[in-house]
């Protein structure tokens, strides 16, 4: 079974012990475009679920990523910052936003399983 | 949200479709924004070989009969009597009060003026000529025609496989001609900083002429999002944000498109300011803002001086693909215009660091011959 959860912004998260990978969905770059700058926040950050915790800008516009937990931000990914285009080209890999330590471990059962968002994306259409 | 049903469609729309475009609403019509490629991928095709681009949303309007020259310089700063056959020039409809109601393109047709207007203004601008214009000056719309931009540096040679002889056209001119057997009228001229024209064809032969230009290697379809971009490496206006009528075409560093003579006889709509800000200068002017860092800074971000007061603000801005960086362009005050002043941009709540920058950022590639 897979350890990812999506929220309704198309953020995806993944469970790695106690810390959780965040990013933006298949879904999301391709509604984005080209990738040219991503804003990250800073180690050390508190963040709440469902607040802007950085922010992710195509040639045409900026979007708010939101948190999808509430959690301490461990690490951000410097590589966004001289390559953006990574979110496009991976966005559930190499394209990462951040690594969060997760303050409460049930704010990830409210969010959605692979086959739930990928039911809700479809009914975006 | 804008339900597609209500939408305008070009003659292209199908073409569209078919070739994968993610449509948007935009001035009314459901057009490109993008296609497969996207709109990086896209700009930089432009800038290096040819990019073809439906305008058709655009309004194409002709002026015959009677004094058609005096007519229109009585609602345009631009010298139109000094505009040879077969020549084009920019020009803007202004207000009384020197506001900018629109700008376009006026083309000298021998027996008529043909002229281009934007797309969201071109129903207002119908009426503000039918409303000045003197009865025996005909104004006739076209809005059946398609309108095809093709813009890079292989433009020319694309198009001269078609008919040799639009390989001479010089920057600004216009000429007839027929291309895959359909009569078009042609510019060399376009909103790219690029060599390039735009073909005003025949509504029913538009996906034709598409089609057959789209076979060239050369040529890929380009959407409003790459058009975006490459203006505002180019250093051009868009209507609605960078000009409007609370602008003057001075504000806007548009002198150049204002006759020597217009400017000493007058007798066009907010003349009297017009000359005024050209002789005394007017309070503020657009100028292009360079960021300092990598975040792009966008249309309606506030720009600050050293102390912290607000002395302007961002009317375009994005990631100039070709420039490799954030651009943008807004309005200061005359006392931060100068190139090289260091100014604040309030990026979400974060003053970031800018300077005033020459425009255009990106070099034009025009073919003045």
């Amino acid at each position: 079974m897979s350890n990812v959860r999506y929220t309704e912004d198309h953020e995806w998260i993944r469970l790695e012990g106690d810390t959780a990978v965040v990013g933006i969905s298949q879904y999301a770059q391709e509604q984005l475009g080209d990738v040219v700058y991503v804003e990250l926040p800073e180690v050390g950050r508190k963040v709440e679920k469902g607040k802007e915790m950085a922010v992710v800008e195509s040639v045409k516009a900026a979007s708010e990523v939101y948190a999808p937990i509430s959690g301490e931000v461990v690490a951000a990914n410097a590589a966004l910052t001289a390559e953006p285009a990574k979110v496009n080209a991976d966005p559930m890999g190499d394209g990462w936003f951040v690594k969060l330590k997760i303050a409460n471990k049930a704010e990830l059962d409210k969010l959605m399983d692979e086959g739930a968002y990928k039911k809700f994306v479809e009914g975006l259409h | 949200m804008e339900n597609s049903a209500d939408l305008k469609r070009t003659p292209l729309h199908a073409l569209h479709r078919e070739l994968g475009a993610k449509m948007v609403p935009f001035a009314g019509y459901e057009m490109p924004v993008q296609y497969p490629a996207g709109i990086l991928a896209e700009h930089q095709h432009t800038r290096k070989a040819a990019g073809l681009f439906d305008v058709s949303h655009m309004g194409q309007m002709r002026l015959s009969g009677g004094d058609t020259v005096a007519a229109l310089e009585r609602l345009v700063p631009g010298d139109i009597a000094g505009l040879a056959p077969m020549r084009q020039r920019y020009t803007q409809f202004t207000d009384d009060d020197a506001g900018i109601l629109d700008d376009l393109m006026v083309a000298n047709g021998g027996d008529h003026l043909a002229l281009v207007v934007n797309a969201a203004c071109k129903e207002q601008d119908a009426e503000h000529l039918r409303t000045y214009l003197p009865p025996e000056v005909k104004l006739e719309r076209f809005e059946d025609r398609g309108l095809l931009a093709l813009q890079g540096p292989a433009a020319a040679a694309v198009l001269a496989k078609l008919a040799p002889e639009v390989a001479a056209m010089k920057f600004m001119s216009v000429a007839n001609a027929t291309l895959a057997g359909i009569p078009c009228t042609l510019t060399r001229s376009g909103y790219t900083g690029e060599d390039g024209y735009e073909i005003s064809v025949p509504g029913d032969a538009a996906e034709k002429l598409a089609r057959r230009l789209l076979e060239d290697p050369a040529v890929k379809p380009i959407g409003l999002g790459a058009r975006d971009s490459l203006r505002l490496e180019a250093g051009l206006c868009l209507y609605g944000h960078d000009i409007d009528r609370s602008t003057t075409p001075v504000e806007a560093d548009l002198v150049w498109s204002i006759g020597k003579r217009r400017r000493e006889q007058g007798r066009f709509p907010g003349a009297a300011k017009i000359v005024d800000q050209i002789a005394n200068g007017p309070t503020r002017k657009r100028v292009g803002i360079l960021p300092d860092g990598r975040a792009p800074i966008r249309e309606g971000t506030e720009l600050q001086d050293a102390s912290g007061r607000q002395i302007g603000k961002i009317t375009s801005g994005g990631f100039g693909p070709s420039f490799g960086g954030p651009i943008a362009m807004g309005y200061v005050e005359m006392a931060q215009a100068a190139p090289g002043t260091a100014l604040s941009a309030i990026l979400r709540g974060t003053p970031q660091p800018v300077k005033v920058a020459p425009l255009p950022f990106v070099k034009t590639n025009y073919h003045r011959g």
